[in-house]
């Protein structure tokens, strides 16, 4: 049988906010355990939560970057569970009346593919603590230094079909949050976080299947392996004549499996219920219109002004608008070279692999956008080869200094002077009586030989254009 | 001295009749020679109250006093005060001391009052007798092998009492109404977010409301109007200013009307209660107040509709108390749930118990909808009601309590007929008005207390058309003998 995939993400954003949602301990991360936490967070008698406007200014941004309806009234709920990291016994969050409905974004899948995927809501809610039960014997040691930092969670329409659109959705989210300055993104530090329910169906059938739901993957890495595996124990499953059970799993990335992490059964009934301590969160089209003016130029919409503008691939585009800084650097390259495609090509080609290669990213590229678009110029004008920039950019890598010092330094200004090119390919002919023998006999594939000897001896140096039509002719 | 009320108090300071910290002996005199017959109190705070006293009589040496300073107050344990317990009455609390103080009362102290200690009361605010205290019972002083009334007995009883001549308590169904009507005293609960809740331990968060009990309505204005105001700490708090009370009290009541709800005095009340708010209602008529006739239609939904939404906001409201990070711990837990357990079933009491419980069932999936869904529906219906009546009068009077106080154990194991001592009151709370209770007579010598409703942010004229009662009326001078 064929299967199809389905997959919704939940993500969880941890807003970049000053201060807790409802107190006004800092959210500074790594501090020593329970020294960000307040009265408020550590959920003592008779205290009482104060919204952050902040963090609503920032769920707001998140709601007209994917072209939300944004509620004039929403309204905060209790989530009711016991556990200890939980200070209060419930978390304040949103149930009914979030403050984000229905929005979209479009996900670039290859080339030139790109999905909708539609946002059934995000809403605000407080982080829980942690439980450390690494170092304790027998015991459990909490932290609440993260209890009361603002979230946002993003739920999507279950409408991805595979673990690559999943990992694309998430992309996705994660540049927009940090386009946004709403969310720094970091999933080491958990300020990113994604659950992920998931579901096979027979191809054809409308309705879903049971699903699963897969526990705090992350990286990105981890999501598509994540929904990978569970994709597969799903259809092995079915096929040998089982059942999906709906449950919570978790994800080891050590053994690449999910495991059973609690049954539907054992999950909590949560008693939702309107918090009293809070009135309802009312939100005027005045204050909206001002967070809008704020806004800055969306992924979405710098990706469609790249396309645009610069004749981009969807694909490169995506790539190019990745981060804020990411499109900066590209557009400081244009505008130092003027070559849109060319700079998108070296960029994306060369320095982004080497930039991964070495743990780095383009806010820590040792090769700036300007020397990058200068290079690229140089290529451009037939200064440089490509082989040659190639050398001149692993230089400017090594903090050699600048491209004309390297140039001149290593000598490796292109050739484009005719009759040194000539001097060089008539030398070339005396050495090789032989392939220019065959080559005249009609052994065309000899051609290359000539082209690689003259790269050699010149380091590849010589205008390549140049080269092959004077080859051509002197070999005629 | 202990029978003069704040305004005269606050004379005999002005005048250099008295010190504070004469005055502030003087009454923890009183309590250590009383109150182990009433047990109002839970703790006296003798140190903390002679250092205040000290620095009130500095402020009026500097002439920086007010009317409240100098005066000693006692505080219902739910506040919270930073340096000394603050237990609710529970075992669960009995270890905690807060590190914060309560808005309120950092308000007193700011208008220089004396805490003198905290008051008794029903665990977590949750009881109309001050039986269900980790600490014991408080006795009515009038009658001492009857209840006072709670959750704010304590508070109301040591006024009665003369043990200290003011008090907070806080209402949440008639927790400061139902003690200061049964214990002779008076007690007003102030519209919803007139007074922070912030540092006020939590029952119902959305019916939970602070306010004073003192002699008089007088006193009471005056201490109002210190604990009143927005508070940044309590989103539910309202920005609105808070008037000067006291100024207009002696306002004149000519043609204000007042309405008498017939379902207030339906067969089920005590005749005699009946007979004596009437008579009450004849003395407004001389003070040439018009009586009108109004209806509550939905009076008789305000109980069911209130043990609905308080046990479910208490259930959640209770949940931090969970032996992890302060509070009560049972010993040797076995695991995590043990910890819960037993932490909380050895700490909490019966009453507490029973309304976490209802209010989880309540809350529970599947049965949302039709008990706290509905209750809020019935909640609307009964705001709508007094809405319509506050258009055809300025108050609506009544008997606060539909008896007097009743047995220590009389009522114990009858939580229904418990419940029914708060059928007038609750109805207040739902609909977040202010009302107060005053003296309105005695039945075999037990104190009989009238309530004045007010329209949202009434209490100016509540407290002007209660205090135009006391000045041709004695029952609130009254005090049981023996103390």
């Amino acid at each position: 049988m064929e299967w199809e995939t389905v997959i919704g993400l939940e993500v969880h954003a941890q807003l970049a906010t000053k201060s807790k949602i409802f107190s006004g301990a800092s959210t500074q991360f790594g501090e020593l355990p329970n020294t960000t936490a307040c009265a408020i967070d550590l959920g003592f008698p008779g205290v009482l939560p104060v919204l952050n406007l902040e963090a609503v200014v920032m769920a707001i941004k998140f709601g007209l970057g994917i072209e939300a309806t944004i509620p004039h009234q929403s309204v905060f709920a209790r989530k009711n569970y016991f556990y200890p990291d939980l200070p209060k016994g419930y978390q304040i969050s949103q149930f009914e009346l979030p403050v984000v409905k229905r929005g979209f974004i479009d996900i670039v899948l290859d080339k030139d593919t790109t999905k909708r995927i539609n946002i059934t809501r995000a809403h605000l809610e407080e982080d829980a603590g942690k439980s450390l039960h690494e170092n304790w014997s027998a015991q459990t040691g909490i932290d609440l230094n993260r209890a009361g930092i603002p979230l946002l969670e993003i739920v999507s329409e279950p409408e991805m079909r595979s673990s690559k659109e999943a990992v694309a959705y998430l992309k996705a989210i994660h540049t927009l949050v940090r386009y946004l300055d709403i969310c720094d993104g970091n999933m080491q530090e958990g300020s990113f976080r994604c659950d992920a329910n998931v579901s096979v169906r027979p191809r054809g059938q409308t309705a879903f299947g049971t699903r699963t739901e897969l526990k705090n993957i992350n990286s990105f890495r981890y999501v598509e392996r994540a929904i990978q595996v569970e994709v597969e124990r799903q259809i092995n499953l079915l096929e040998e004549g089982g059942k999906i059970i709906q449950e919570t799993r978790l994800y080891d990335p050590d053994k690449n499996e999910t495991r059973t992490m609690r049954a539907k059964e054992e999950a909590n009934d949560y008693r939702y219920f309107p918090d009293p301590d809070l009135l309802p969160l009312v939100i005027t089209d005045e204050w909206i219109a001002s967070i809008r003016q704020t806004l800055p130029e969306l992924p979405q919409q710098k990706l469609k002004r790249l396309i645009d503008q610069y004749g981009l691939s969807a694909y490169d585009a995506t790539i190019l608008t990745s981060s804020k800084e990411m499109a900066a650097f590209y557009e400081t390259a244009v505008s130092a070279s003027n070559q849109p495609k060319l700079a998108a090509n070296w960029i994306i080609s060369e320095l982004l692999g080497a930039l991964n290669k070495a743990n780095l990213d383009i806010t820590t590229s040792p090769v700036s956008a300007l020397e990058l678009g200068k290079l690229v110029s140089y290529i451009a004008d037939n200064i440089l080869s490509g082989k040659l920039a190639k050398i001149v950019l692993e230089a400017l890598w090594e903090k050699e200094g600048d491209i004309d010092t390297i140039i001149a330094k290593r000598g490796l200004k292109q050739i484009t002077d005719t009759a040194t090119i000539e001097k060089m390919v008539d030398d070339l002919i005396v050495a090789h009586p032989e392939q220019v023998a065959a080559y005249r006999a009609g052994k065309e594939k000899l051609f290359g030989f000539f082209v690689g000897q003259a790269m050699k001896s010149s380091n590849g140096a010589i205008n390549p254009e140049q080269l092959n039509q004077i080859l051509k002719q002197k070999l005629a | 001295m202990h029978q003069k009320t704040i305004a005269a108090l606050s004379q005999a300071l002005h005048s250099k009749a008295i010190s504070s910290v004469e005055l502030t002996q003087l009454f923890i005199k009183r309590i250590k020679q009383f109150d182990q017959q009433l047990n109002s109190f839970i703790t006296l705070s003798e140190v903390h109250a002679l250092q205040m006293a000290k620095t009130a009589d500095k402020l009026r040496a500097d002439g920086k006093a007010t009317a409240l300073t100098g005066i000693p107050i006692a505080q219902k344990d739910i506040f919270c005060t930073a340096g000394i317990k603050t237990s609710c009455a529970s075992k669960m609390l009995d270890n905690f001391i807060a590190p914060y103080d309560a808005t309120v009362i950092k308000k007193f102290a700011e208008a220089g009052m004396v805490m003198i200690g905290k008051t008794n009361m029903d665990e977590f605010a949750m009881g109309s007798s001050t039986e269900n205290s980790y600490y014991g019972p408080t006795k009515n002083p009038w009658q001492t092998d009857c209840v006072p009334g709670g959750s704010s007995g304590g508070s109301a009883a040591a006024i009665a009492a003369r043990l200290v001549p003011a008090a907070t308590g806080t209402d949440t169904g008639g927790s400061i109404r139902q003690p200061a009507a049964l214990c002779g005293v008076t007690g007003i609960k102030p519209t919803y977010g007139r007074v922070s809740r912030f540092g006020m331990i939590a029952f119902a968060s959305s019916l939970d409301q602070g306010g004073p009990i003192a002699k008089t309505a007088e006193d009471c204005a005056l201490l109002l109007e210190a604990m009143a105001g927005f508070d940044e700490r309590d989103s539910t708090s309202v920005d609105r200013t808070v008037p000067n009370y006291a100024a207009t009290l002696n306002d004149s009541i000519q043609g204000r009307r007042i309405g008498i709800p017939k379902e207030y005095f339906s067969n089920d009340l005590d005749p005699i209660v009946s007979k004596t708010i009437m008579e009450a209602v004849k003395e407004y008529e001389k003070l040439g107040a018009i009586i009108k006739e109004v209806e509550l239609p939905h009076t008789l939904l305000a109980g069911p509709a209130y043990y609905v939404i308080a046990p479910a906001e208490c259930s959640s409201n209770l949940a931090r108390y969970d032996g992890v990070r302060y509070g009560y711990r049972c010993h040797n837990p076995r695991d995590l749930q043990d910890l819960y357990q037993r932490s909380r079933n050895e700490a909490f009491g019966h009453e507490v118990k029973r309304r976490i419980m209802i209010g989880a069932y309540v809350l529970s999936a599947g049965y949302y909808d039709a008990y706290y869904l509905k209750a809020q529906k019935i909640r609307r219906l009964i705001r709508d009601d007094f809405e319509k009546a506050f258009q055809t009068v300025d108050v609506i009077l009544g008997p606060t309590t539909p008896t007097p106080a009743f047995k220590h154990g009389e009522k114990v194991n009858d939580p229904i007929s418990m419940y029914l001592a708060d059928l007038y009151t609750i109805s207040v709370n739902l609909a977040g008005l202010p009302a107060i209770s005053i003296p309105a007579g005695f039945i075999n010598q037990l104190p009989i207390g009238m309530q004045l409703i007010g329209n949202l942010f009434d209490e100016s004229k509540l407290l002007n058309i209660a205090h135009a009662y006391q000045k041709v009326t004695t029952w609130h001078e009254a005090s049981p003998e023996g103390f």
